[in-house]
């Protein structure tokens, strides 16, 4: 109610609003994003507002591009087993590990003159791997055994365990050793003394485009260009960052020239974005970027109903996901087939396609028998009626719609569904995490290129009570046949038998179907007409890495 | 009264402990623990890391221990780092707090002094068309929903009229007084406007409470100009209840608006609240809910002993 309310209105004003005429050149870009990071440390908790923010001030070792493909960007040359700088491993007790090398970039200094160098890589291990110095993903470091130092730019990392990724080191943020060390003197008071949260402002701390010179908490972060950048030199003399939760609000701003430029990563909904077009195209340029947070139905395979293969078939098909794309998000948010995105390479384009057919869906539900008499739900032999739980997040409107054209549509077929909707922080603090839902989820996954769904599909990933919950293949699917591929995957170095792998996965995943796909979110990026060189990545590399070639230009 | 004002006093102790265990309590019992939030933004974690960082945030332990443990630190004064911004937790309020006190400050008086002499006029002519409009537009003000307010006047005075800015604080470093208090317009009228229909029921209807007592009556007889009746006679028993308002509404100068300050990007304390609680940053939550219950609780202690200073049958009883 509030919303239509809210979208009256401004599409009232939008109306009446006069043109604008075209803007001065400017040295100043507000960017409007609807979350402000709690911490600016590296490192410790992740955010995507923080993401979004230090992508301007610092740069990882190695990121995917726009195209999805592995490049450096703090490095000089990616490592491969051909051009030597990676090498595969004998360890011992038979496993293999992996040493690959990396050269910093000539020139990359910290903002205040003193060079990136590998004293900066070594203490950023020392810090990642310590267990109490509240570094949150800390898997890699611990996987790093030991770091070669070669001379100030170039270093070896060992590695213990080999994987195709061995080159991914994007996770890996480098510290500044001369600031940080007082502050790591005792690790346990590590993440409450570090300067990151301390004094954010400091210019040692970046050594990207931009550095940080105002934190206003809860409000804006401004940076300016930083002296020291190696790289070209940025367009744009100053960048606020304004953080304003309510997109409403958001659209005001953009409205009312407070906001330059409304992030797709952090900015407005989807049908939002969409009306917005509809109003300023004239304006303001937006861009859809479908990505990879995959919206999916997760089914509880322990439920008897679900267990049986035909039925999760048939909810598949019983579902027109093309007309609801298309009528619900403009078509600009693609049918998933599985959990792979298409502009990942190793997305298979032979996959089913499990397409609207009623008739089919009607036929599996006959043979597992739960047939229909009259328009009511179906029922079993033993008179039980086909009646299913979907659940979701409450408040989020647009799974709430999905829920209900859903509902409708299986509806037809003799599906009985009731909706069950829970606040986010229970229904993912609880209720998923602990498997307590009775029959279907409705959430989204974010992930990365050919990220391996080890934690979402391996049967040593189901969250059981003696576990301790952990792991988020909330589904409890086992197959065998998946777990084989998952670790051949994983290990597998050569580029076309990992593909050949990839696409048994995905089969594999299209027949077993333990999710129903749904589709892949965009982002919408809304940008004035004279902003350019913002080139949508569609992956959790924020677009903020490339800052330096964003411009002004004269529509 | 100094026996009044001790027993006062130890109940108000009693309820601000008893409060920060309550608070303790709620927030632990509320489903999902950081870390498994955080899991769910993080797909790189491992189980392995969630464990190590429930042991460093203490989240192992069992929720008495943890509060025990808190309350042993807080008596001295130390009131230990938020999980969710690395910083002690009182710094982290610190700023905030001052907004907050800011914004509704200025809105609470705003509002006081609008609503007084509408209410006083309207109850000296009850039953009149003024009244029934005073009235109807009261409704209006209570019953329209802060955020919608909200975006009306920044589509009005930023969007439409460019008169205003549609932001809370200023961007520019140093931005001077002038340009702040600019950008506090907005989200205090929205304030303002949603408070003043409220206020001027209350004090209106304690004022033609107080024009039907007896008092009045012979003052009008004494031949009292009806102005000096209204204002000094009427009004100063009808303030009475409406301090007991005040006092409550005091909270709100630390407790800060939730909706005006995310619709307005404004840091103050409403918004931390609402982080701190739902990211289960204890420290930093249990600071800023016992600050609100300290100061409501500071300020109906004032207006009780106002009360008792004023009525000395409340001192007996």
């Amino acid at each position: 109610m509030y919303r239509m309310l809210s979208a009256a209105l401004l599409a009232l004003f939008a109306a009446v609003a006069p043109a604008t005429a075209s803007p001065p050149a400017k040295d100043e870009l507000v960017i409007g994003i609807t979350q402000f990071p709690a911490t600016l440390h590296p490192n410790i908790e992740s955010m995507l507002a923080k993401s979004y923010v230090l992508g301007m001030t610092r740069r990882p070792f190695t990121t995917y591009d726009k195209d999805w493909k592995l490049v450096c960007l703090l490095c000089v040359e990616l490592p491969t087993m051909e051009n030597g700088l990676a090498k595969a491993v004998d360890l011992p007790g038979g496993k293999r590990g992996v040493e690959v090398t990396y050269t910093i970039q000539p020139g990359a200094k910290w903002g205040d003159g003193v060079p990136v160098t590998t004293k900066d890589v070594v203490f950023t291990w020392e810090v990642g791997r310590h267990p109490m110095s509240g570094v949150a993903a800390a898997e890699f470091y611990r996987r790093v055994t030991r770091i070669a130092v070669k001379d100030e730019r170039t270093f070896t990392l060992h590695v213990d365990k080999l994987s195709f990724e061995f080159a991914s080191i994007g996770g890996f943020q480098l510290l500044p050793e001369h600031l940080e060390r007082p502050a790591f003197s005792d690790p346990t008071k590590y993440r409450n003394r570090t300067l990151f949260d301390t004094d954010p402002t400091n210019p040692g701390l970046h050594f990207g485009p931009y550095r940080i010179v105002e934190v206003q908490a809860g409000s804006h972060i401004a940076l300016e260009r930083n002296p020291t950048w190696y790289g070209p030199k940025p367009a744009f003399r100053r960048i606020v960052v304004r953080a304003i939760e309510n997109t409403a609000a958001l659209e005001a701003n953009l409205l009312s020239g407070a906001v330059d430029y409304v992030a797709g990563e952090l900015g407005l909904s989807l049908d939002q974005a969409l009306a917005f077009e509809a109003r300023h195209r004239d304006r303001y340029d937006v861009v859809y970027k479908p990505g990879l947070v995959y919206e999916h139905i997760d089914l509880n395979l322990d439920n008897p109903i679900l267990a049986d293969r035909r039925v999760r078939e048939a909810l598949l098909l019983a579902i027109d996901r093309e007309k609801l794309t298309g009528s619900l998000f403009g078509g600009r948010q693609p049918v998933a087939r599985g959990a792979i995105h298409p502009l990942d390479w190793i997305h298979a384009t032979d996959l089913p396609a499990h397409a609207f057919d009623p008739k089919r869906a009607a036929e599996l539900l006959d043979a597992a028998g739960w047939s229909r008499r009259g328009g009511g739900p179906r029922q079993n032999a033993a008179g039980e009626r086909l009646v299913l739980e979907l659940m979701t997040t409450a408040g989020n409107r647009t799974r709430e719609l999905v829920q209900q054209v859903l509902q409708s549509q299986w509806r037809q077929v003799g599906i009985e569904v009731r909706l069950r909707n829970e606040p986010p922080r229970v229904f993912f603090g609880e209720t998923v995490t602990k498997r307590r839902f009775t029959a279907m989820a409705m959430f989204a996954w974010l992930s990365a290129p050919e990220a391996v769904p080890r934690t979402t599909l391996h049967s040593e990933s189901i969250p059981r009570p003696d576990n301790n919950f952990s792991g988020q293949n909330y589904t409890g699917y086992a197959n065998p046949e998946m777990d084989a591929l998952i670790e051949k995957i994983e290990v597998e170095l050569d580029r076309e038998k990992r593909r050949r792998l990839w696409h048994t996965q995905q089969h594999l995943y299209a027949r077993d179907l333990p999710v129903l796909p749904l589709y892949f979110r965009a982002d919408p990026f809304v940008m004035p007409k004279w902003l350019r060189g913002i080139e949508p990545t569609g992956h959790q590399y924020p677009t903020t890495l490339w800052i330096e070639n964003w411009r002004f230009a004269a529509p | 009264m100094s026996h009044f004002l001790v027993r006062r006093l130890l109940q108000a102790t009693m309820l601000v402990a008893l409060m920060s265990f309550v608070c303790y309590a709620l927030i632990g019992l509320m489903p999902g623990d950081p870390i498994d939030l955080m899991l769910s933004a993080d797909p790189r974690l491992t189980p392995d890391d969630i464990a190590r960082l429930k042991a460093i945030h203490g989240l192992d332990q069992p929720i008495l221990e943890r509060y025990l443990a808190w309350l042993g630190k807080a008596l001295t004064g130390e009131f230990g780092y938020s999980r969710l911004y690395s910083q002690p937790a009182a710094a982290v309020l610190g700023p905030r707090l001052a907004n907050t006190a800011l914004l509704m400050g200025v809105s609470l008086t705003a509002a006081a002094l609008i609503a007084l002499p509408i209410a006083v006029t309207a109850a000296a002519h009850a039953g009149t068309g003024f009244d029934r409009a005073v009235n109807a537009l009261c409704f209006a003000g209570i019953s329209v929903p802060t955020f919608w307010l909200a975006l009306v006047l920044i589509l009005v005075f930023a969007v439409e009229l460019g008169w205003l800015p549609a932001a809370g604080l200023p961007m520019a470093r140093d931005p001077g007084l002038a340009e702040r208090a600019r950008h506090l317009v907005l989200p205090v009228l929205t304030l303002t406007i949603a408070a003043v229909g409220g206020h001027v029921r209350y004090i209106r209807a304690a004022m033609v409470e107080a024009l039907g007592q007896d008092y009045i009556r012979t003052a009008h007889a004494k031949g009292l100009h009806p102005r000096r009746v209204l204002w000094r006679h009427a009004l100063r028993n009808a303030l009475l209840p409406y301090v007991t308002i005040l006092a409550l509404d005091c909270g709100a100068l630390v407790s800060g608006a939730l909706v005006t300050e995310t619709m307005f990007g404004y840091p103050g304390m409403g918004k931390l609240i609402f982080d701190a609680v739902m990211g289960n940053d204890y420290n930093l939550a249990l600071l800023a809910l016992l600050l609100v219950t300290a100061l409501t609780v500071a300020c109906n202690l004032l207006a009780d002993v106002a009360y008792a200073a004023l009525d000395p049958r409340i001192r007996q009883r």
